[in-house]
């Protein structure tokens, strides 16, 4: 009863949608105000009506009612209640469900909080979300309805893949989803405009709080995603430019972008159609990156749900909403003029955000490139060949370096006129710490890794560069501390986001290149009782137990981690901390997966993954010292935070003058 | 119109002609993404030597498939792609008879006894089985999965490579023609 109840609400919100794309659209053209107005309600209560669904198929998880066919192929009795939750959208007529759910959240929070956008463009936006709506819920409805039945219903249901019961992936797509679809309001605000055929400061306020949100999600989900990687599929790494990998990165980086070129707008009125394009290609990168993850027309590691049946749907709904929305862009931006026809010096704050947006775009281009090449490579007939780690390296890092070379210098530059000779000279602490660190770096490795401490370099200028344009902004030093206490109070919180997150890129790049660089790794049988070394820790490989879990079987080996060199006769050395990594069987999906232990301290993970046993008594284990790995995630996280200080600025909720306030606390509060 | 403005559309155009054409090429056979072709093609099949499954009579080594062309599939009973080639094969194995090339198993991963219960059920093509338990001879033959086929000259040197479950349509355009050329 209750999943044939979520159909109707799920077929009832396609209804709702459909009225939505049209009834608003066709108001505000003709200003029917009364049915403009209509977009509100609509927007809310398709929301209401797809969470209603969402909560169907939940409670059907949570139940475990087998005579659902989606929960007969992905779920079991035996798991644990968090991964009934989570196998809600760990497949793929659920995930779609989900995104329809965040969709429409979105929706109806502009229409809820967006009260003082002026009533046009709220219908014309709300319009377009609609639009997207129809799609995605026709797509669930008519090729992957998560509400069919099953008669008679299996007796228990096939489990869900035991690499995805992991609390870092529970939450993983959520995120990724609260970003690629955060990017559809970006998106309905570009095609609204240019619908409208105006661009100015007031739209880009508008813009920017969404952007902020789905840009913050969007980093936190890439984050757990490499997090998880890194820690359940038991290969050291972090990040392997896979293209389901790529496919989330590429809107981040021109996403990033977007919220650089947008501040351009709001301040220097300038930028405009750019902007708009950056909005249009973020949305159509979340786009294709479900499609290329789905449809199996590239391979990768990780991709679940293949199927080309549906690749059809959503080439079908990608060639619509981007070739539509470009088409019109092609139409309608060339009369979108920046009305203050104004210098443009390559020195200056705006100067700094066209390279940011440079640098940016054509990282993210290189990335599409590497990630497509094989697919059209194959296509002409080219043969097979696959793009790996080392194209990435060659051409992404080197765009990156420039960029993060800049991010400290571009804040501190004036707006129209900047004055970069004056501006290193208030820079000359970040450098000469980022000098010091380099030279550090390069001694604690034996003047061997130069490359890499150049990338520490990088980091700490980033971090330092931070610090300094805040001192400089409250004047430290230079006039009297109380003074400058005051000056920190009364910056904006935009301007303390965007410190935070700048600073955490510099944190993020650090750990980055010293993992990727000084990375320790040990492969070795060892027998019980038997030591081996790496990085200074001594591993002495106690026993191996079989454990039993709730839905799976376990060897759980037991090694206490010293700090030294193995003695002769046994470890006499401080015991630092006991590792237990396991390799878990699944006897429902009859797949294993490997539980790596980890150590983790400020500076480093140690990280140890059993292996088989080799028959005599041995096992194999693998031992990697990742050092500063775990700044990679705090990186990520602390950028996040800077994301939601920035969202939290008092501008987005007191607006721009005349086309007033916008719908940002709606954003803040969910975030 | 500034011409400008249309570069993101006719770009984006060019895209989703290269998706439709990849995808269109995807479902109809023509292309398959997960396909690599094998290290092996050109070179003489690895030596091994295995014994037969328990309930079986004829192994398989790598003399057995010298003098004749040869198909070799990769198996097991856990593998239910395995099973739904499992008819193909069995027509194949009426061709075998005839002589025009032996079809071969090679066991992968798998237990004696699920096999021999699957066999006696749905029928046995294989002339020869060899039973690589561990998945040992798999790796010296760069299997990744089940099912993969192989075919072989009279020389045993593979001359072609198939990831992935066999279709009418594979057997039709890519492996008789190979087999007719080899008997030549």
């Amino acid at each position: 009863m209750i999943p044939e109840l979520g159909h109707y609400a799920l077929v009832l919100a396609l209804l709702v949608a459909v009225y939505q794309s049209i009834v608003p659209l066709w108001a505000a053209q003709r200003g029917h105000a009364a049915a403009m107005e209509t977009a509100v309600p609509a927007a809310q209560s398709q929301f209401i009506l797809v969470a209603t669904a969402f909560a169907a198929l939940t409670y059907a998880y949570v139940t475990s009612d087998f005579s659902v066919a989606n929960v007969a192929a992905n779920s079991h009795s035996a798991k644990p209640l968090l991964y009934k939750i989570s196998g809600v959208w760990g497949n793929h007529e659920g995930s779609l469900l989900l995104w329809a759910l965040i969709l429409t959240l979105f929706g109806a929070m502009a229409a809820t909080f967006g009260a003082n956008l002026p009533p046009g463009l709220k219908a014309r936006v709300l319009s377009v979300q609609g639009m997207i709506g129809v799609g995605f819920l026709a797509f669930t409805l008519f090729t992957s309805n998560p509400f069919l039945r099953l008669d008679p219903a299996p007796p228990d249901g096939r489990g869900l893949n035991p690499l995805l019961q992991d609390p870092g992936l529970a939450f993983h797509p959520p995120f990724l989803y609260l970003g690629y679809v955060g990017f559809s309001m970006a998106f309905s605000f570009a095609v609204a405009a240019l619908i409208e055929g105006r661009v100015d400061a007031a739209w880009a306020r508008w813009v920017r709080p969404w952007t902020l949100a789905a840009w913050g999600f969007l980093t936190v989900g890439i984050a757990l995603g490499s997090w998880w990687a890194y820690y359940e599929l038991g290969w050291g790494g972090f990040w392997f430019w896979d293209p389901v990998e790529n496919a989330s990165f590429m809107p981040w980086l021109v996403g990033t972008a977007l919220l650089h070129s947008a501040i351009v707008v709001e301040k220097r009125d300038a930028l405009k159609s750019w902007t708009i394009l950056l909005a249009i290609l973020t949305f159509a990168l979340s786009l294709i990156g479900t499609f290329l993850v789905r449809s199996g027309v590239l391979t990768s590691v990780h991709s679940f749900a293949v199927d080309p049946e549906r690749g059809i749907f959503i080439l079908a709904l990608l060639l619509i909403a981007i070739g539509g929305s470009l088409a019109l862009y092609a139409w309608r931006a060339p009369a979108l003029r920046a009305t203050s026809a104004g210098l443009f010096k390559p020195v200056s704050r705006e100067g700094a955000m066209v390279l940011n947006n440079l640098l940016l775009s054509v990282a993210a281009a290189t990335v599409f490139l590497g990630t497509l090449y094989p697919l059209f490579l194959d296509i002409v007939g080219g043969g097979k060949i696959s793009v790996g780690a080392p194209y990435f390296n060659a051409t992404f890092v080197p765009l990156m370096v420039p960029l993060l070379a800049a991010v400290a210098v571009g804040p501190m530059l004036a707006w129209k006129r900047g004055d970069l000779p004056g501006v290193m000279q208030r820079l000359y602490v970040a450098l000469a710490t980022a000098v010091a660190a380099l030279l550090i770096a390069l001694w604690l490795s034996d003047w061997r890794h130069a490359l890499a401490a150049f990338g520490i370099g990088l980091g700490v200028w980033v971090i330092a560069g931070a610090k300094v344009e805040f001192a400089s902004r409250i004047q430290l030093f230079r006039v009297p501390l109380r003074d400058s206490v005051r000056r920190a109070f009364g910056l904006p919180r935009s301007f303390y986001g965007m410190s935070i997150a700048h600073a955490a890129l510099g944190i993020l790049v650090i750990g980055i290149t010293a993992s990727s660089t000084w990375q320790t790794e040990v492969i070795k049988v060892v027998q019980v009782r038997e030591s081996i070394e790496v990085a200074g820790y001594a591993l002495h490989l106690r026993d191996v137990r079989e454990v039993r879990g709730p839905n799976y079987v376990s060897q759980v080996a037991r090694i206490d981690v010293y700090r030294g060199k193995v003695l002769e006769g046994g470890p006499r050395l401080p015991l630092v901390t006991v590792l237990e990594p396991e390799k878990r069987r699944y006897p429902v999906e009859g797949n294993n997966t490997t539980e790596a232990a980890i150590y983790t301290t400020w500076f480093a993970d140690l990280y140890v993954v059993l292996g088989d046993a080799d028959g005599k008594g041995g096992w194999v284990i693998r031992a990697y010292h990742n050092p500063l790995v775990p700044w990679i995630w705090v990186g990520c996280l602390i950028m996040f935070f800077g994301g939601l200080v920035s969202l939290s600025d008092r501008r987005h909720r007191v607006g721009a003058p005349r086309r007033s306030a916008a719908p940002a606390t709606a954003s803040a509060e969910t975030a | 119109m500034r011409l400008r403005y249309l570069i993101p559309a006719a770009l984006f155009l060019a895209l989703g002609a290269g998706f439709v054409y990849a995808l269109v090429a995807i479902q109809s056979g023509k292309k398959n993404p997960s396909a690599v072709p094998s290290a092996l093609i050109g070179k003489p099949a690895p030596e091994f030597a295995l014994p037969a499954p328990v309930g079986f009579a004829q192994g398989l080594s790598t003399a057995d498939l010298l003098g004749k062309v040869t198909i070799l599939n990769v198996f097991a009973s856990w593998c239910p792609p395995c099973h739904a080639e499992h008819p193909l094969l069995l027509e194949l194995a009426k061709e075998a008879k005839g002589g025009a090339f032996q079809l071969v198993g090679l066991n992968w991963k798998d237990k004696d006894e699920k096999l021999a219960a699957w066999f006696k059920e749905a029928g046995d093509p294989f002339s020869r089985i060899g039973a690589d338990r561990t998945g040992r001879i798999g790796i010296e033959w760069g299997v990744y999965g089940a099912p993969e086929t192989y075919v072989l000259d009279r020389d045993a040197k593979v001359v072609y490579r198939y990831a992935g479950p066999l279709t009418k349509e594979l057997i039709r355009d890519e492996i008789r023609p190979r087999i007719a050329k080899l008997r030549k």
